[in-house]
Order: C-alpha cells, then structure tokens, then sequence
C-alpha cells in the first residue's frame, strides 16, 4: 500500500475498533465512565478487565460500528472529557498498581467551540504531563488512525505498538496539503513526505514495535508477555526509560 | 480565519536597530495610523492610538522581559535538518533564517528579572510561524532541564502555530519531550510561569504553554488548540467574536491573569519576589 492508501485504509469503517480489541484480547471487560469533572465522552472507553491473570486498565478510542453507534462515540473524536477520563482511570491504575493499555484510533480530538473552551489544549497536555511521571507501565497501540494530538494523549507510554495497516502523522495529508500546496489534491504526496506508515516510524524510533492483528489470541500474549516485562522494571528504572524514550527523539545539528 | 494573518508583518520594520530607521514611519495594522517607530518603541511595541499590539520578536521580547544586559543564550548554533526529506523544507528554513534573524523558532538563555537569576525563552513568531521542530524541542528541553538541575524558575513566552509539519512525527514527539521535561522540573520544585502571546496555537498550546504553574497572556492573544478554520468547517458557522481570545480563555479557567505589555516585566519580577523574596 501507498502512504494515502494506509491512511485512506485506516479510516475505513467496518475495520477492528478499540471495542473489539479489548472484547478479543481481554476478559470481563468492565466500563468506567465520566471525568469527575463535566461528562461522560463515549468516544473514550476505559475499565477494568482482564489479561490473562493480571488486572489492568484499557483505555481505547472508539469510533463505534453502525451510523447510530457513530454518532454516540462521536466518530471517535474526543472531547477534553474524553482525555481526562482517561487520564483518571491511569491515576487510579497507578494507585492499584494496574498497568494500562491504550488503544488508539482517532482522526483528531474534537475541534468545536464547546471543547476549546473546556480546555482541549490544557486536557492533552495534562495527559502528556501527568503519563510521563505514572508510576505504573503504560502500553500504547495505535490500531488505525493516529491522528496528531488527540492521538498523541494517551501515547506518552514505556512502549508504542502499531498495527502494520496503522498510520501516525503530526496532520493529515489533506490537511497538509492544503496549508502547503493550497490544495488538497496533493494528499498523496503529503502522505509520503510526512512519514505516517508503522515502517517508517519504526524506523525513525517513534514506535517500539509493528505488529499483525489477525491473531487476537496471540497478539493478547503478545501484550501480556510485554506487560509482564515493564512490570519486572523497578519503577523509577521504568521512569528513567520512560523519559528517555522521548528526550532522545529529534534531529539537529549543532554548530560549534 | 488564515492563521498565517495572524503572524502579521514579519521582519517587522519597527525593529530594525539603529539610527536608519529613526525617521520611520509605520501604519497601525487596525487603525491604520501613520506612526514614527520612535514612539511605538517607546510605547511597548504597542499603537497609542488605537492600542493595537504590534508583533514583537524574540529578541526583543527578551530584551523587554530581563535586566539589562543580563541575558547569556545557550544553544544558539543548534539548526534544523531535513531528515524526512521534505519537499520545499530546506528552502523555507534558509528564508525563515533571512527573515528571522535567527537560527530557529525559540530563543533560550538565562538572565536576571529584577535581580532574580532565571532561565527564560522566547519564541520566535518569524521563524516559520513559531513552529515546533526537533531544535524548539530540544532547546526548551534543555533550558527545563538546566533549570531543574540548577533550581532555577523558568518564563517562557509563546508564540506558535504548533508542531512543525515539516518533521512529522518527529515534531509531534517534542509534545511529550518538552511535557515531560516541565514535569521533572515541577517535581523538582521548580516555578515556570509563561506569557501566552499571539498566537499560541495548537502543539503547543497542547504541551508547554498550557503547563505553567503561573499562566499570563497579552490582552488580545489568540489561545487555542484547534485552528479556527478547522473549527468553522465542523460546525459549519461562523465563530463567536471572542472565540480563542485570551480575555475569553481567561473566563473559561485557563489563564490566570491578562497583562499589559508595558507591565509584564514589574508583573514577572513580583511572581519572583514571592518565590525567592529572600535572596533579594
């Protein structure tokens, strides 16, 4: 596939979404909602279930199934709400020492009036600030659109996955396209630029891992023997790699 | 609304230095008064006419903001790469360079605010619209991290369009690098208060401007996450007037106080004074 073939891929209703990795991968999934704040925003789930024997916390970004179901997760586009329930379910699998899986598929957080003026900015932030310094492993798996930001609040983690069919891009190509080209028929070459497919990331060490996601079994053994492993880390090693995931990212020259 | 128009003039001529340009003459973007760069200088950068906030470069800002000659840079020879490949990403860097003055989007340093030693930065709306690349990352990361090792208070000003497309995903990453950074020099007890200036817009409204401990904005400053345009087309309205206005963020809870340019400095020295009142 061709990068706007991934991404047109990605967007695609009718593919696996975060409900049914956690149905698949998980056992007695158990919903939490709200953020003890504002609302509910459906289109973030989070519970408790299951891995294998371990409890943890999942949290996935919901696009939902049919139009009716669509339209109650909002496409999977979340609100600030969306981003501080998910922020407090991670403190409260901090506090119970669960480790947490994110699930990640969404074009972008939410863009309307309601949510600027709640906070979108200050919401992602937190989430960026606060994961850095969870004192309990975090796994994060972007399983089909990574759309910038909102995508990027819950990827602050010890690993990122991404499924190979995935894509994880700072804009969409459209978008890119347009502010650079004043057009958006030139998606296809934006894509490319951008770097968005699971190779190209693993390659410039953004991700940890490309993985299949034909095998649910599997891939929940995959998760467990990985979650097993960052729980083995004594804690402040797992935060010092954690910090370090990120502080090596970027490329510079500097100039003596 | 093109978010481009909100940066304005660059390389505005209000800021060329010397004599040259003393006889100047500038029009009021708003009120479209003829006015001498003379006055508008001594006026903060600022309309007396109409009150219309002119653009002001990192520099200056910097100049502004601290006691004078106090100000050492750190990291001034760091610049950008193409690692991507990007098509037209080394021209717009060499024409961001020419019309900046600078060699990227931030400038970092130490300096003194009244006395009180502190790591300040400033972005440099000029240079690709403030955008966020590796170089502003790590700059700003590194300025967090010399201030959490030598347990200096850090101010920041920003003024931004967010993460640099040109970098991809290597832009959007300095999110949680800077984020992260900011956390450890909390953890550490360290004060960061940052000036929110027009704009300050989507990256990095979403990581370090929105994690001051102590958050101010220049009256006017658009604030916000998603581009307006954005916005518009998913609702499929016009926006309210005062839609991402600092004065509006400012009732929604996210900004603790708007201050005059001509006041930032005596504000940002007495948030100090009540932190390390004692050594001064």
């Amino acid at each position: 596939m061709t990068d706007i073939e991934i991404v047109r891929n990605a967007r695609l209703q009718g593919r696996r979404n975060a409900i049914d990795y956690i149905n698949g991968c998980f056992e007695n999934f158990t919903p939490l909602s709200g953020d003890r704040y504002y609302g509910e925003d459906s289109a973030v789930i989070g519970g408790i279930a299951l891995l294998k024997d371990i409890p943890v916390t999942v949290i996935g970004i919901e696009k939902g199934k049919d139009t009716e179901d669509r339209i109650l997760h909002n496409f999977g586009s979340a609100r600030p709400e969306g981003y501080r329930k998910a922020l407090r379910l991670m403190k409260q699998a901090e506090k119970f020492k669960r480790p947490v899986i994110c699930l990640v598929d969404t074009a972008g957080a939410y863009p309307d009036v309601e949510s600027e003026e709640r906070g979108q900015g200050r919401a992602i932030a937190d989430n960026l600030y606060e994961m850095s310094d969870l004192k309990t492993p975090i796994l994060s798996i972007v399983i089909g659109e990574g759309g910038s930001g909102g995508a990027l609040a819950l990827c602050h983690a010890d690993e990122i996955w991404m499924m190979e069919d995935a894509y994880f891009s700072v804009v969409s190509p459209e978008s890119c396209s347009n502010i650079l080209w004043k057009t958006t028929d030139k998606a296809d070459v934006a894509a490319k630029a951008l770097g968005l497919s699971a190779d190209k990331l693993y390659c410039l060490g953004i991700i940890d891992k490309i993985c299949k996601g034909n095998d649910l079994e599997k891939f929940s053994e995959d998760i467990y023997r990985s979650v097993k492993k960052l729980e083995d880390i004594p804690i402040h090693e797992l935060l010092d790699k954690r910090y370090n995931k990120f502080r090596n990212i970027g490329y510079y020259v500097e100039n003596k | 609304m093109d978010l481009k128009k909100l940066f304005l003039k660059a390389n505005n001529e209000l800021e060329n230095d010397g004599k040259r340009i003393r006889s100047r003459k500038v029009t009021c973007k708003k009120c479209q008064s003829v006015l001498s760069v003379k006055k508008i200088r001594k006026n903060s950068f600022i309309c007396p006419e109409c009150g219309y906030y002119f653009p002001v470069r990192a520099r200056r800002r910097i100049l502004m903001m601290t006691d004078n000659r106090t100000f050492i840079e750190l990291d001034r020879s760091m610049v950008s790469t193409n690692i991507l490949n990007f098509p037209e990403y080394d021209d717009k860097l060499s024409q961001a360079t020419v019309k900046s003055r600078e060699n990227e989007g931030v400038i970092t340093g130490v300096a003194q605010i009244g006395g009180f030693k502190t790591c300040i930065f400033a972005m440099e709306g000029n240079f690709m619209m403030g955008s966020m690349g590796s170089v502003v990352g790590e700059k700003i990361t590194r300025l967090f991290e010399y201030a959490t090792d030598e347990k200096l208070p850090v101010v920041g000003v920003t003024v931004s369009g967010g993460a640099r497309m040109q970098e991809g995903m290597i832009s959007l990453m300095q999110m949680s690098k800077v984020s992260a950074a900011v956390k450890r020099h909390s953890n550490n007890g360290g004060l960061y208060i940052v000036l929110l200036t027009n704009p300050t817009t989507g990256g990095v409204d979403a990581s370090f401007a929105m994690l001051g401990d102590i958050t101010l904005a220049e009256p006017g400053a658009r604030v916000g996450f998603a581009g307006p345009r954005v916005v518009e087309k998913t609702l499929n309205t016009t926006l309210p007037e005062n839609f991402q206005k600092a004065e509006r963020v400012l009732e929604c809870g996210f900004i603790d106080a708007i201050v005059p340019r001509q006041e930032q400095k005596d504000y940002i020295e007495k948030l100090l004074r009540f932190h390390f009142g004692g050594t001064n």
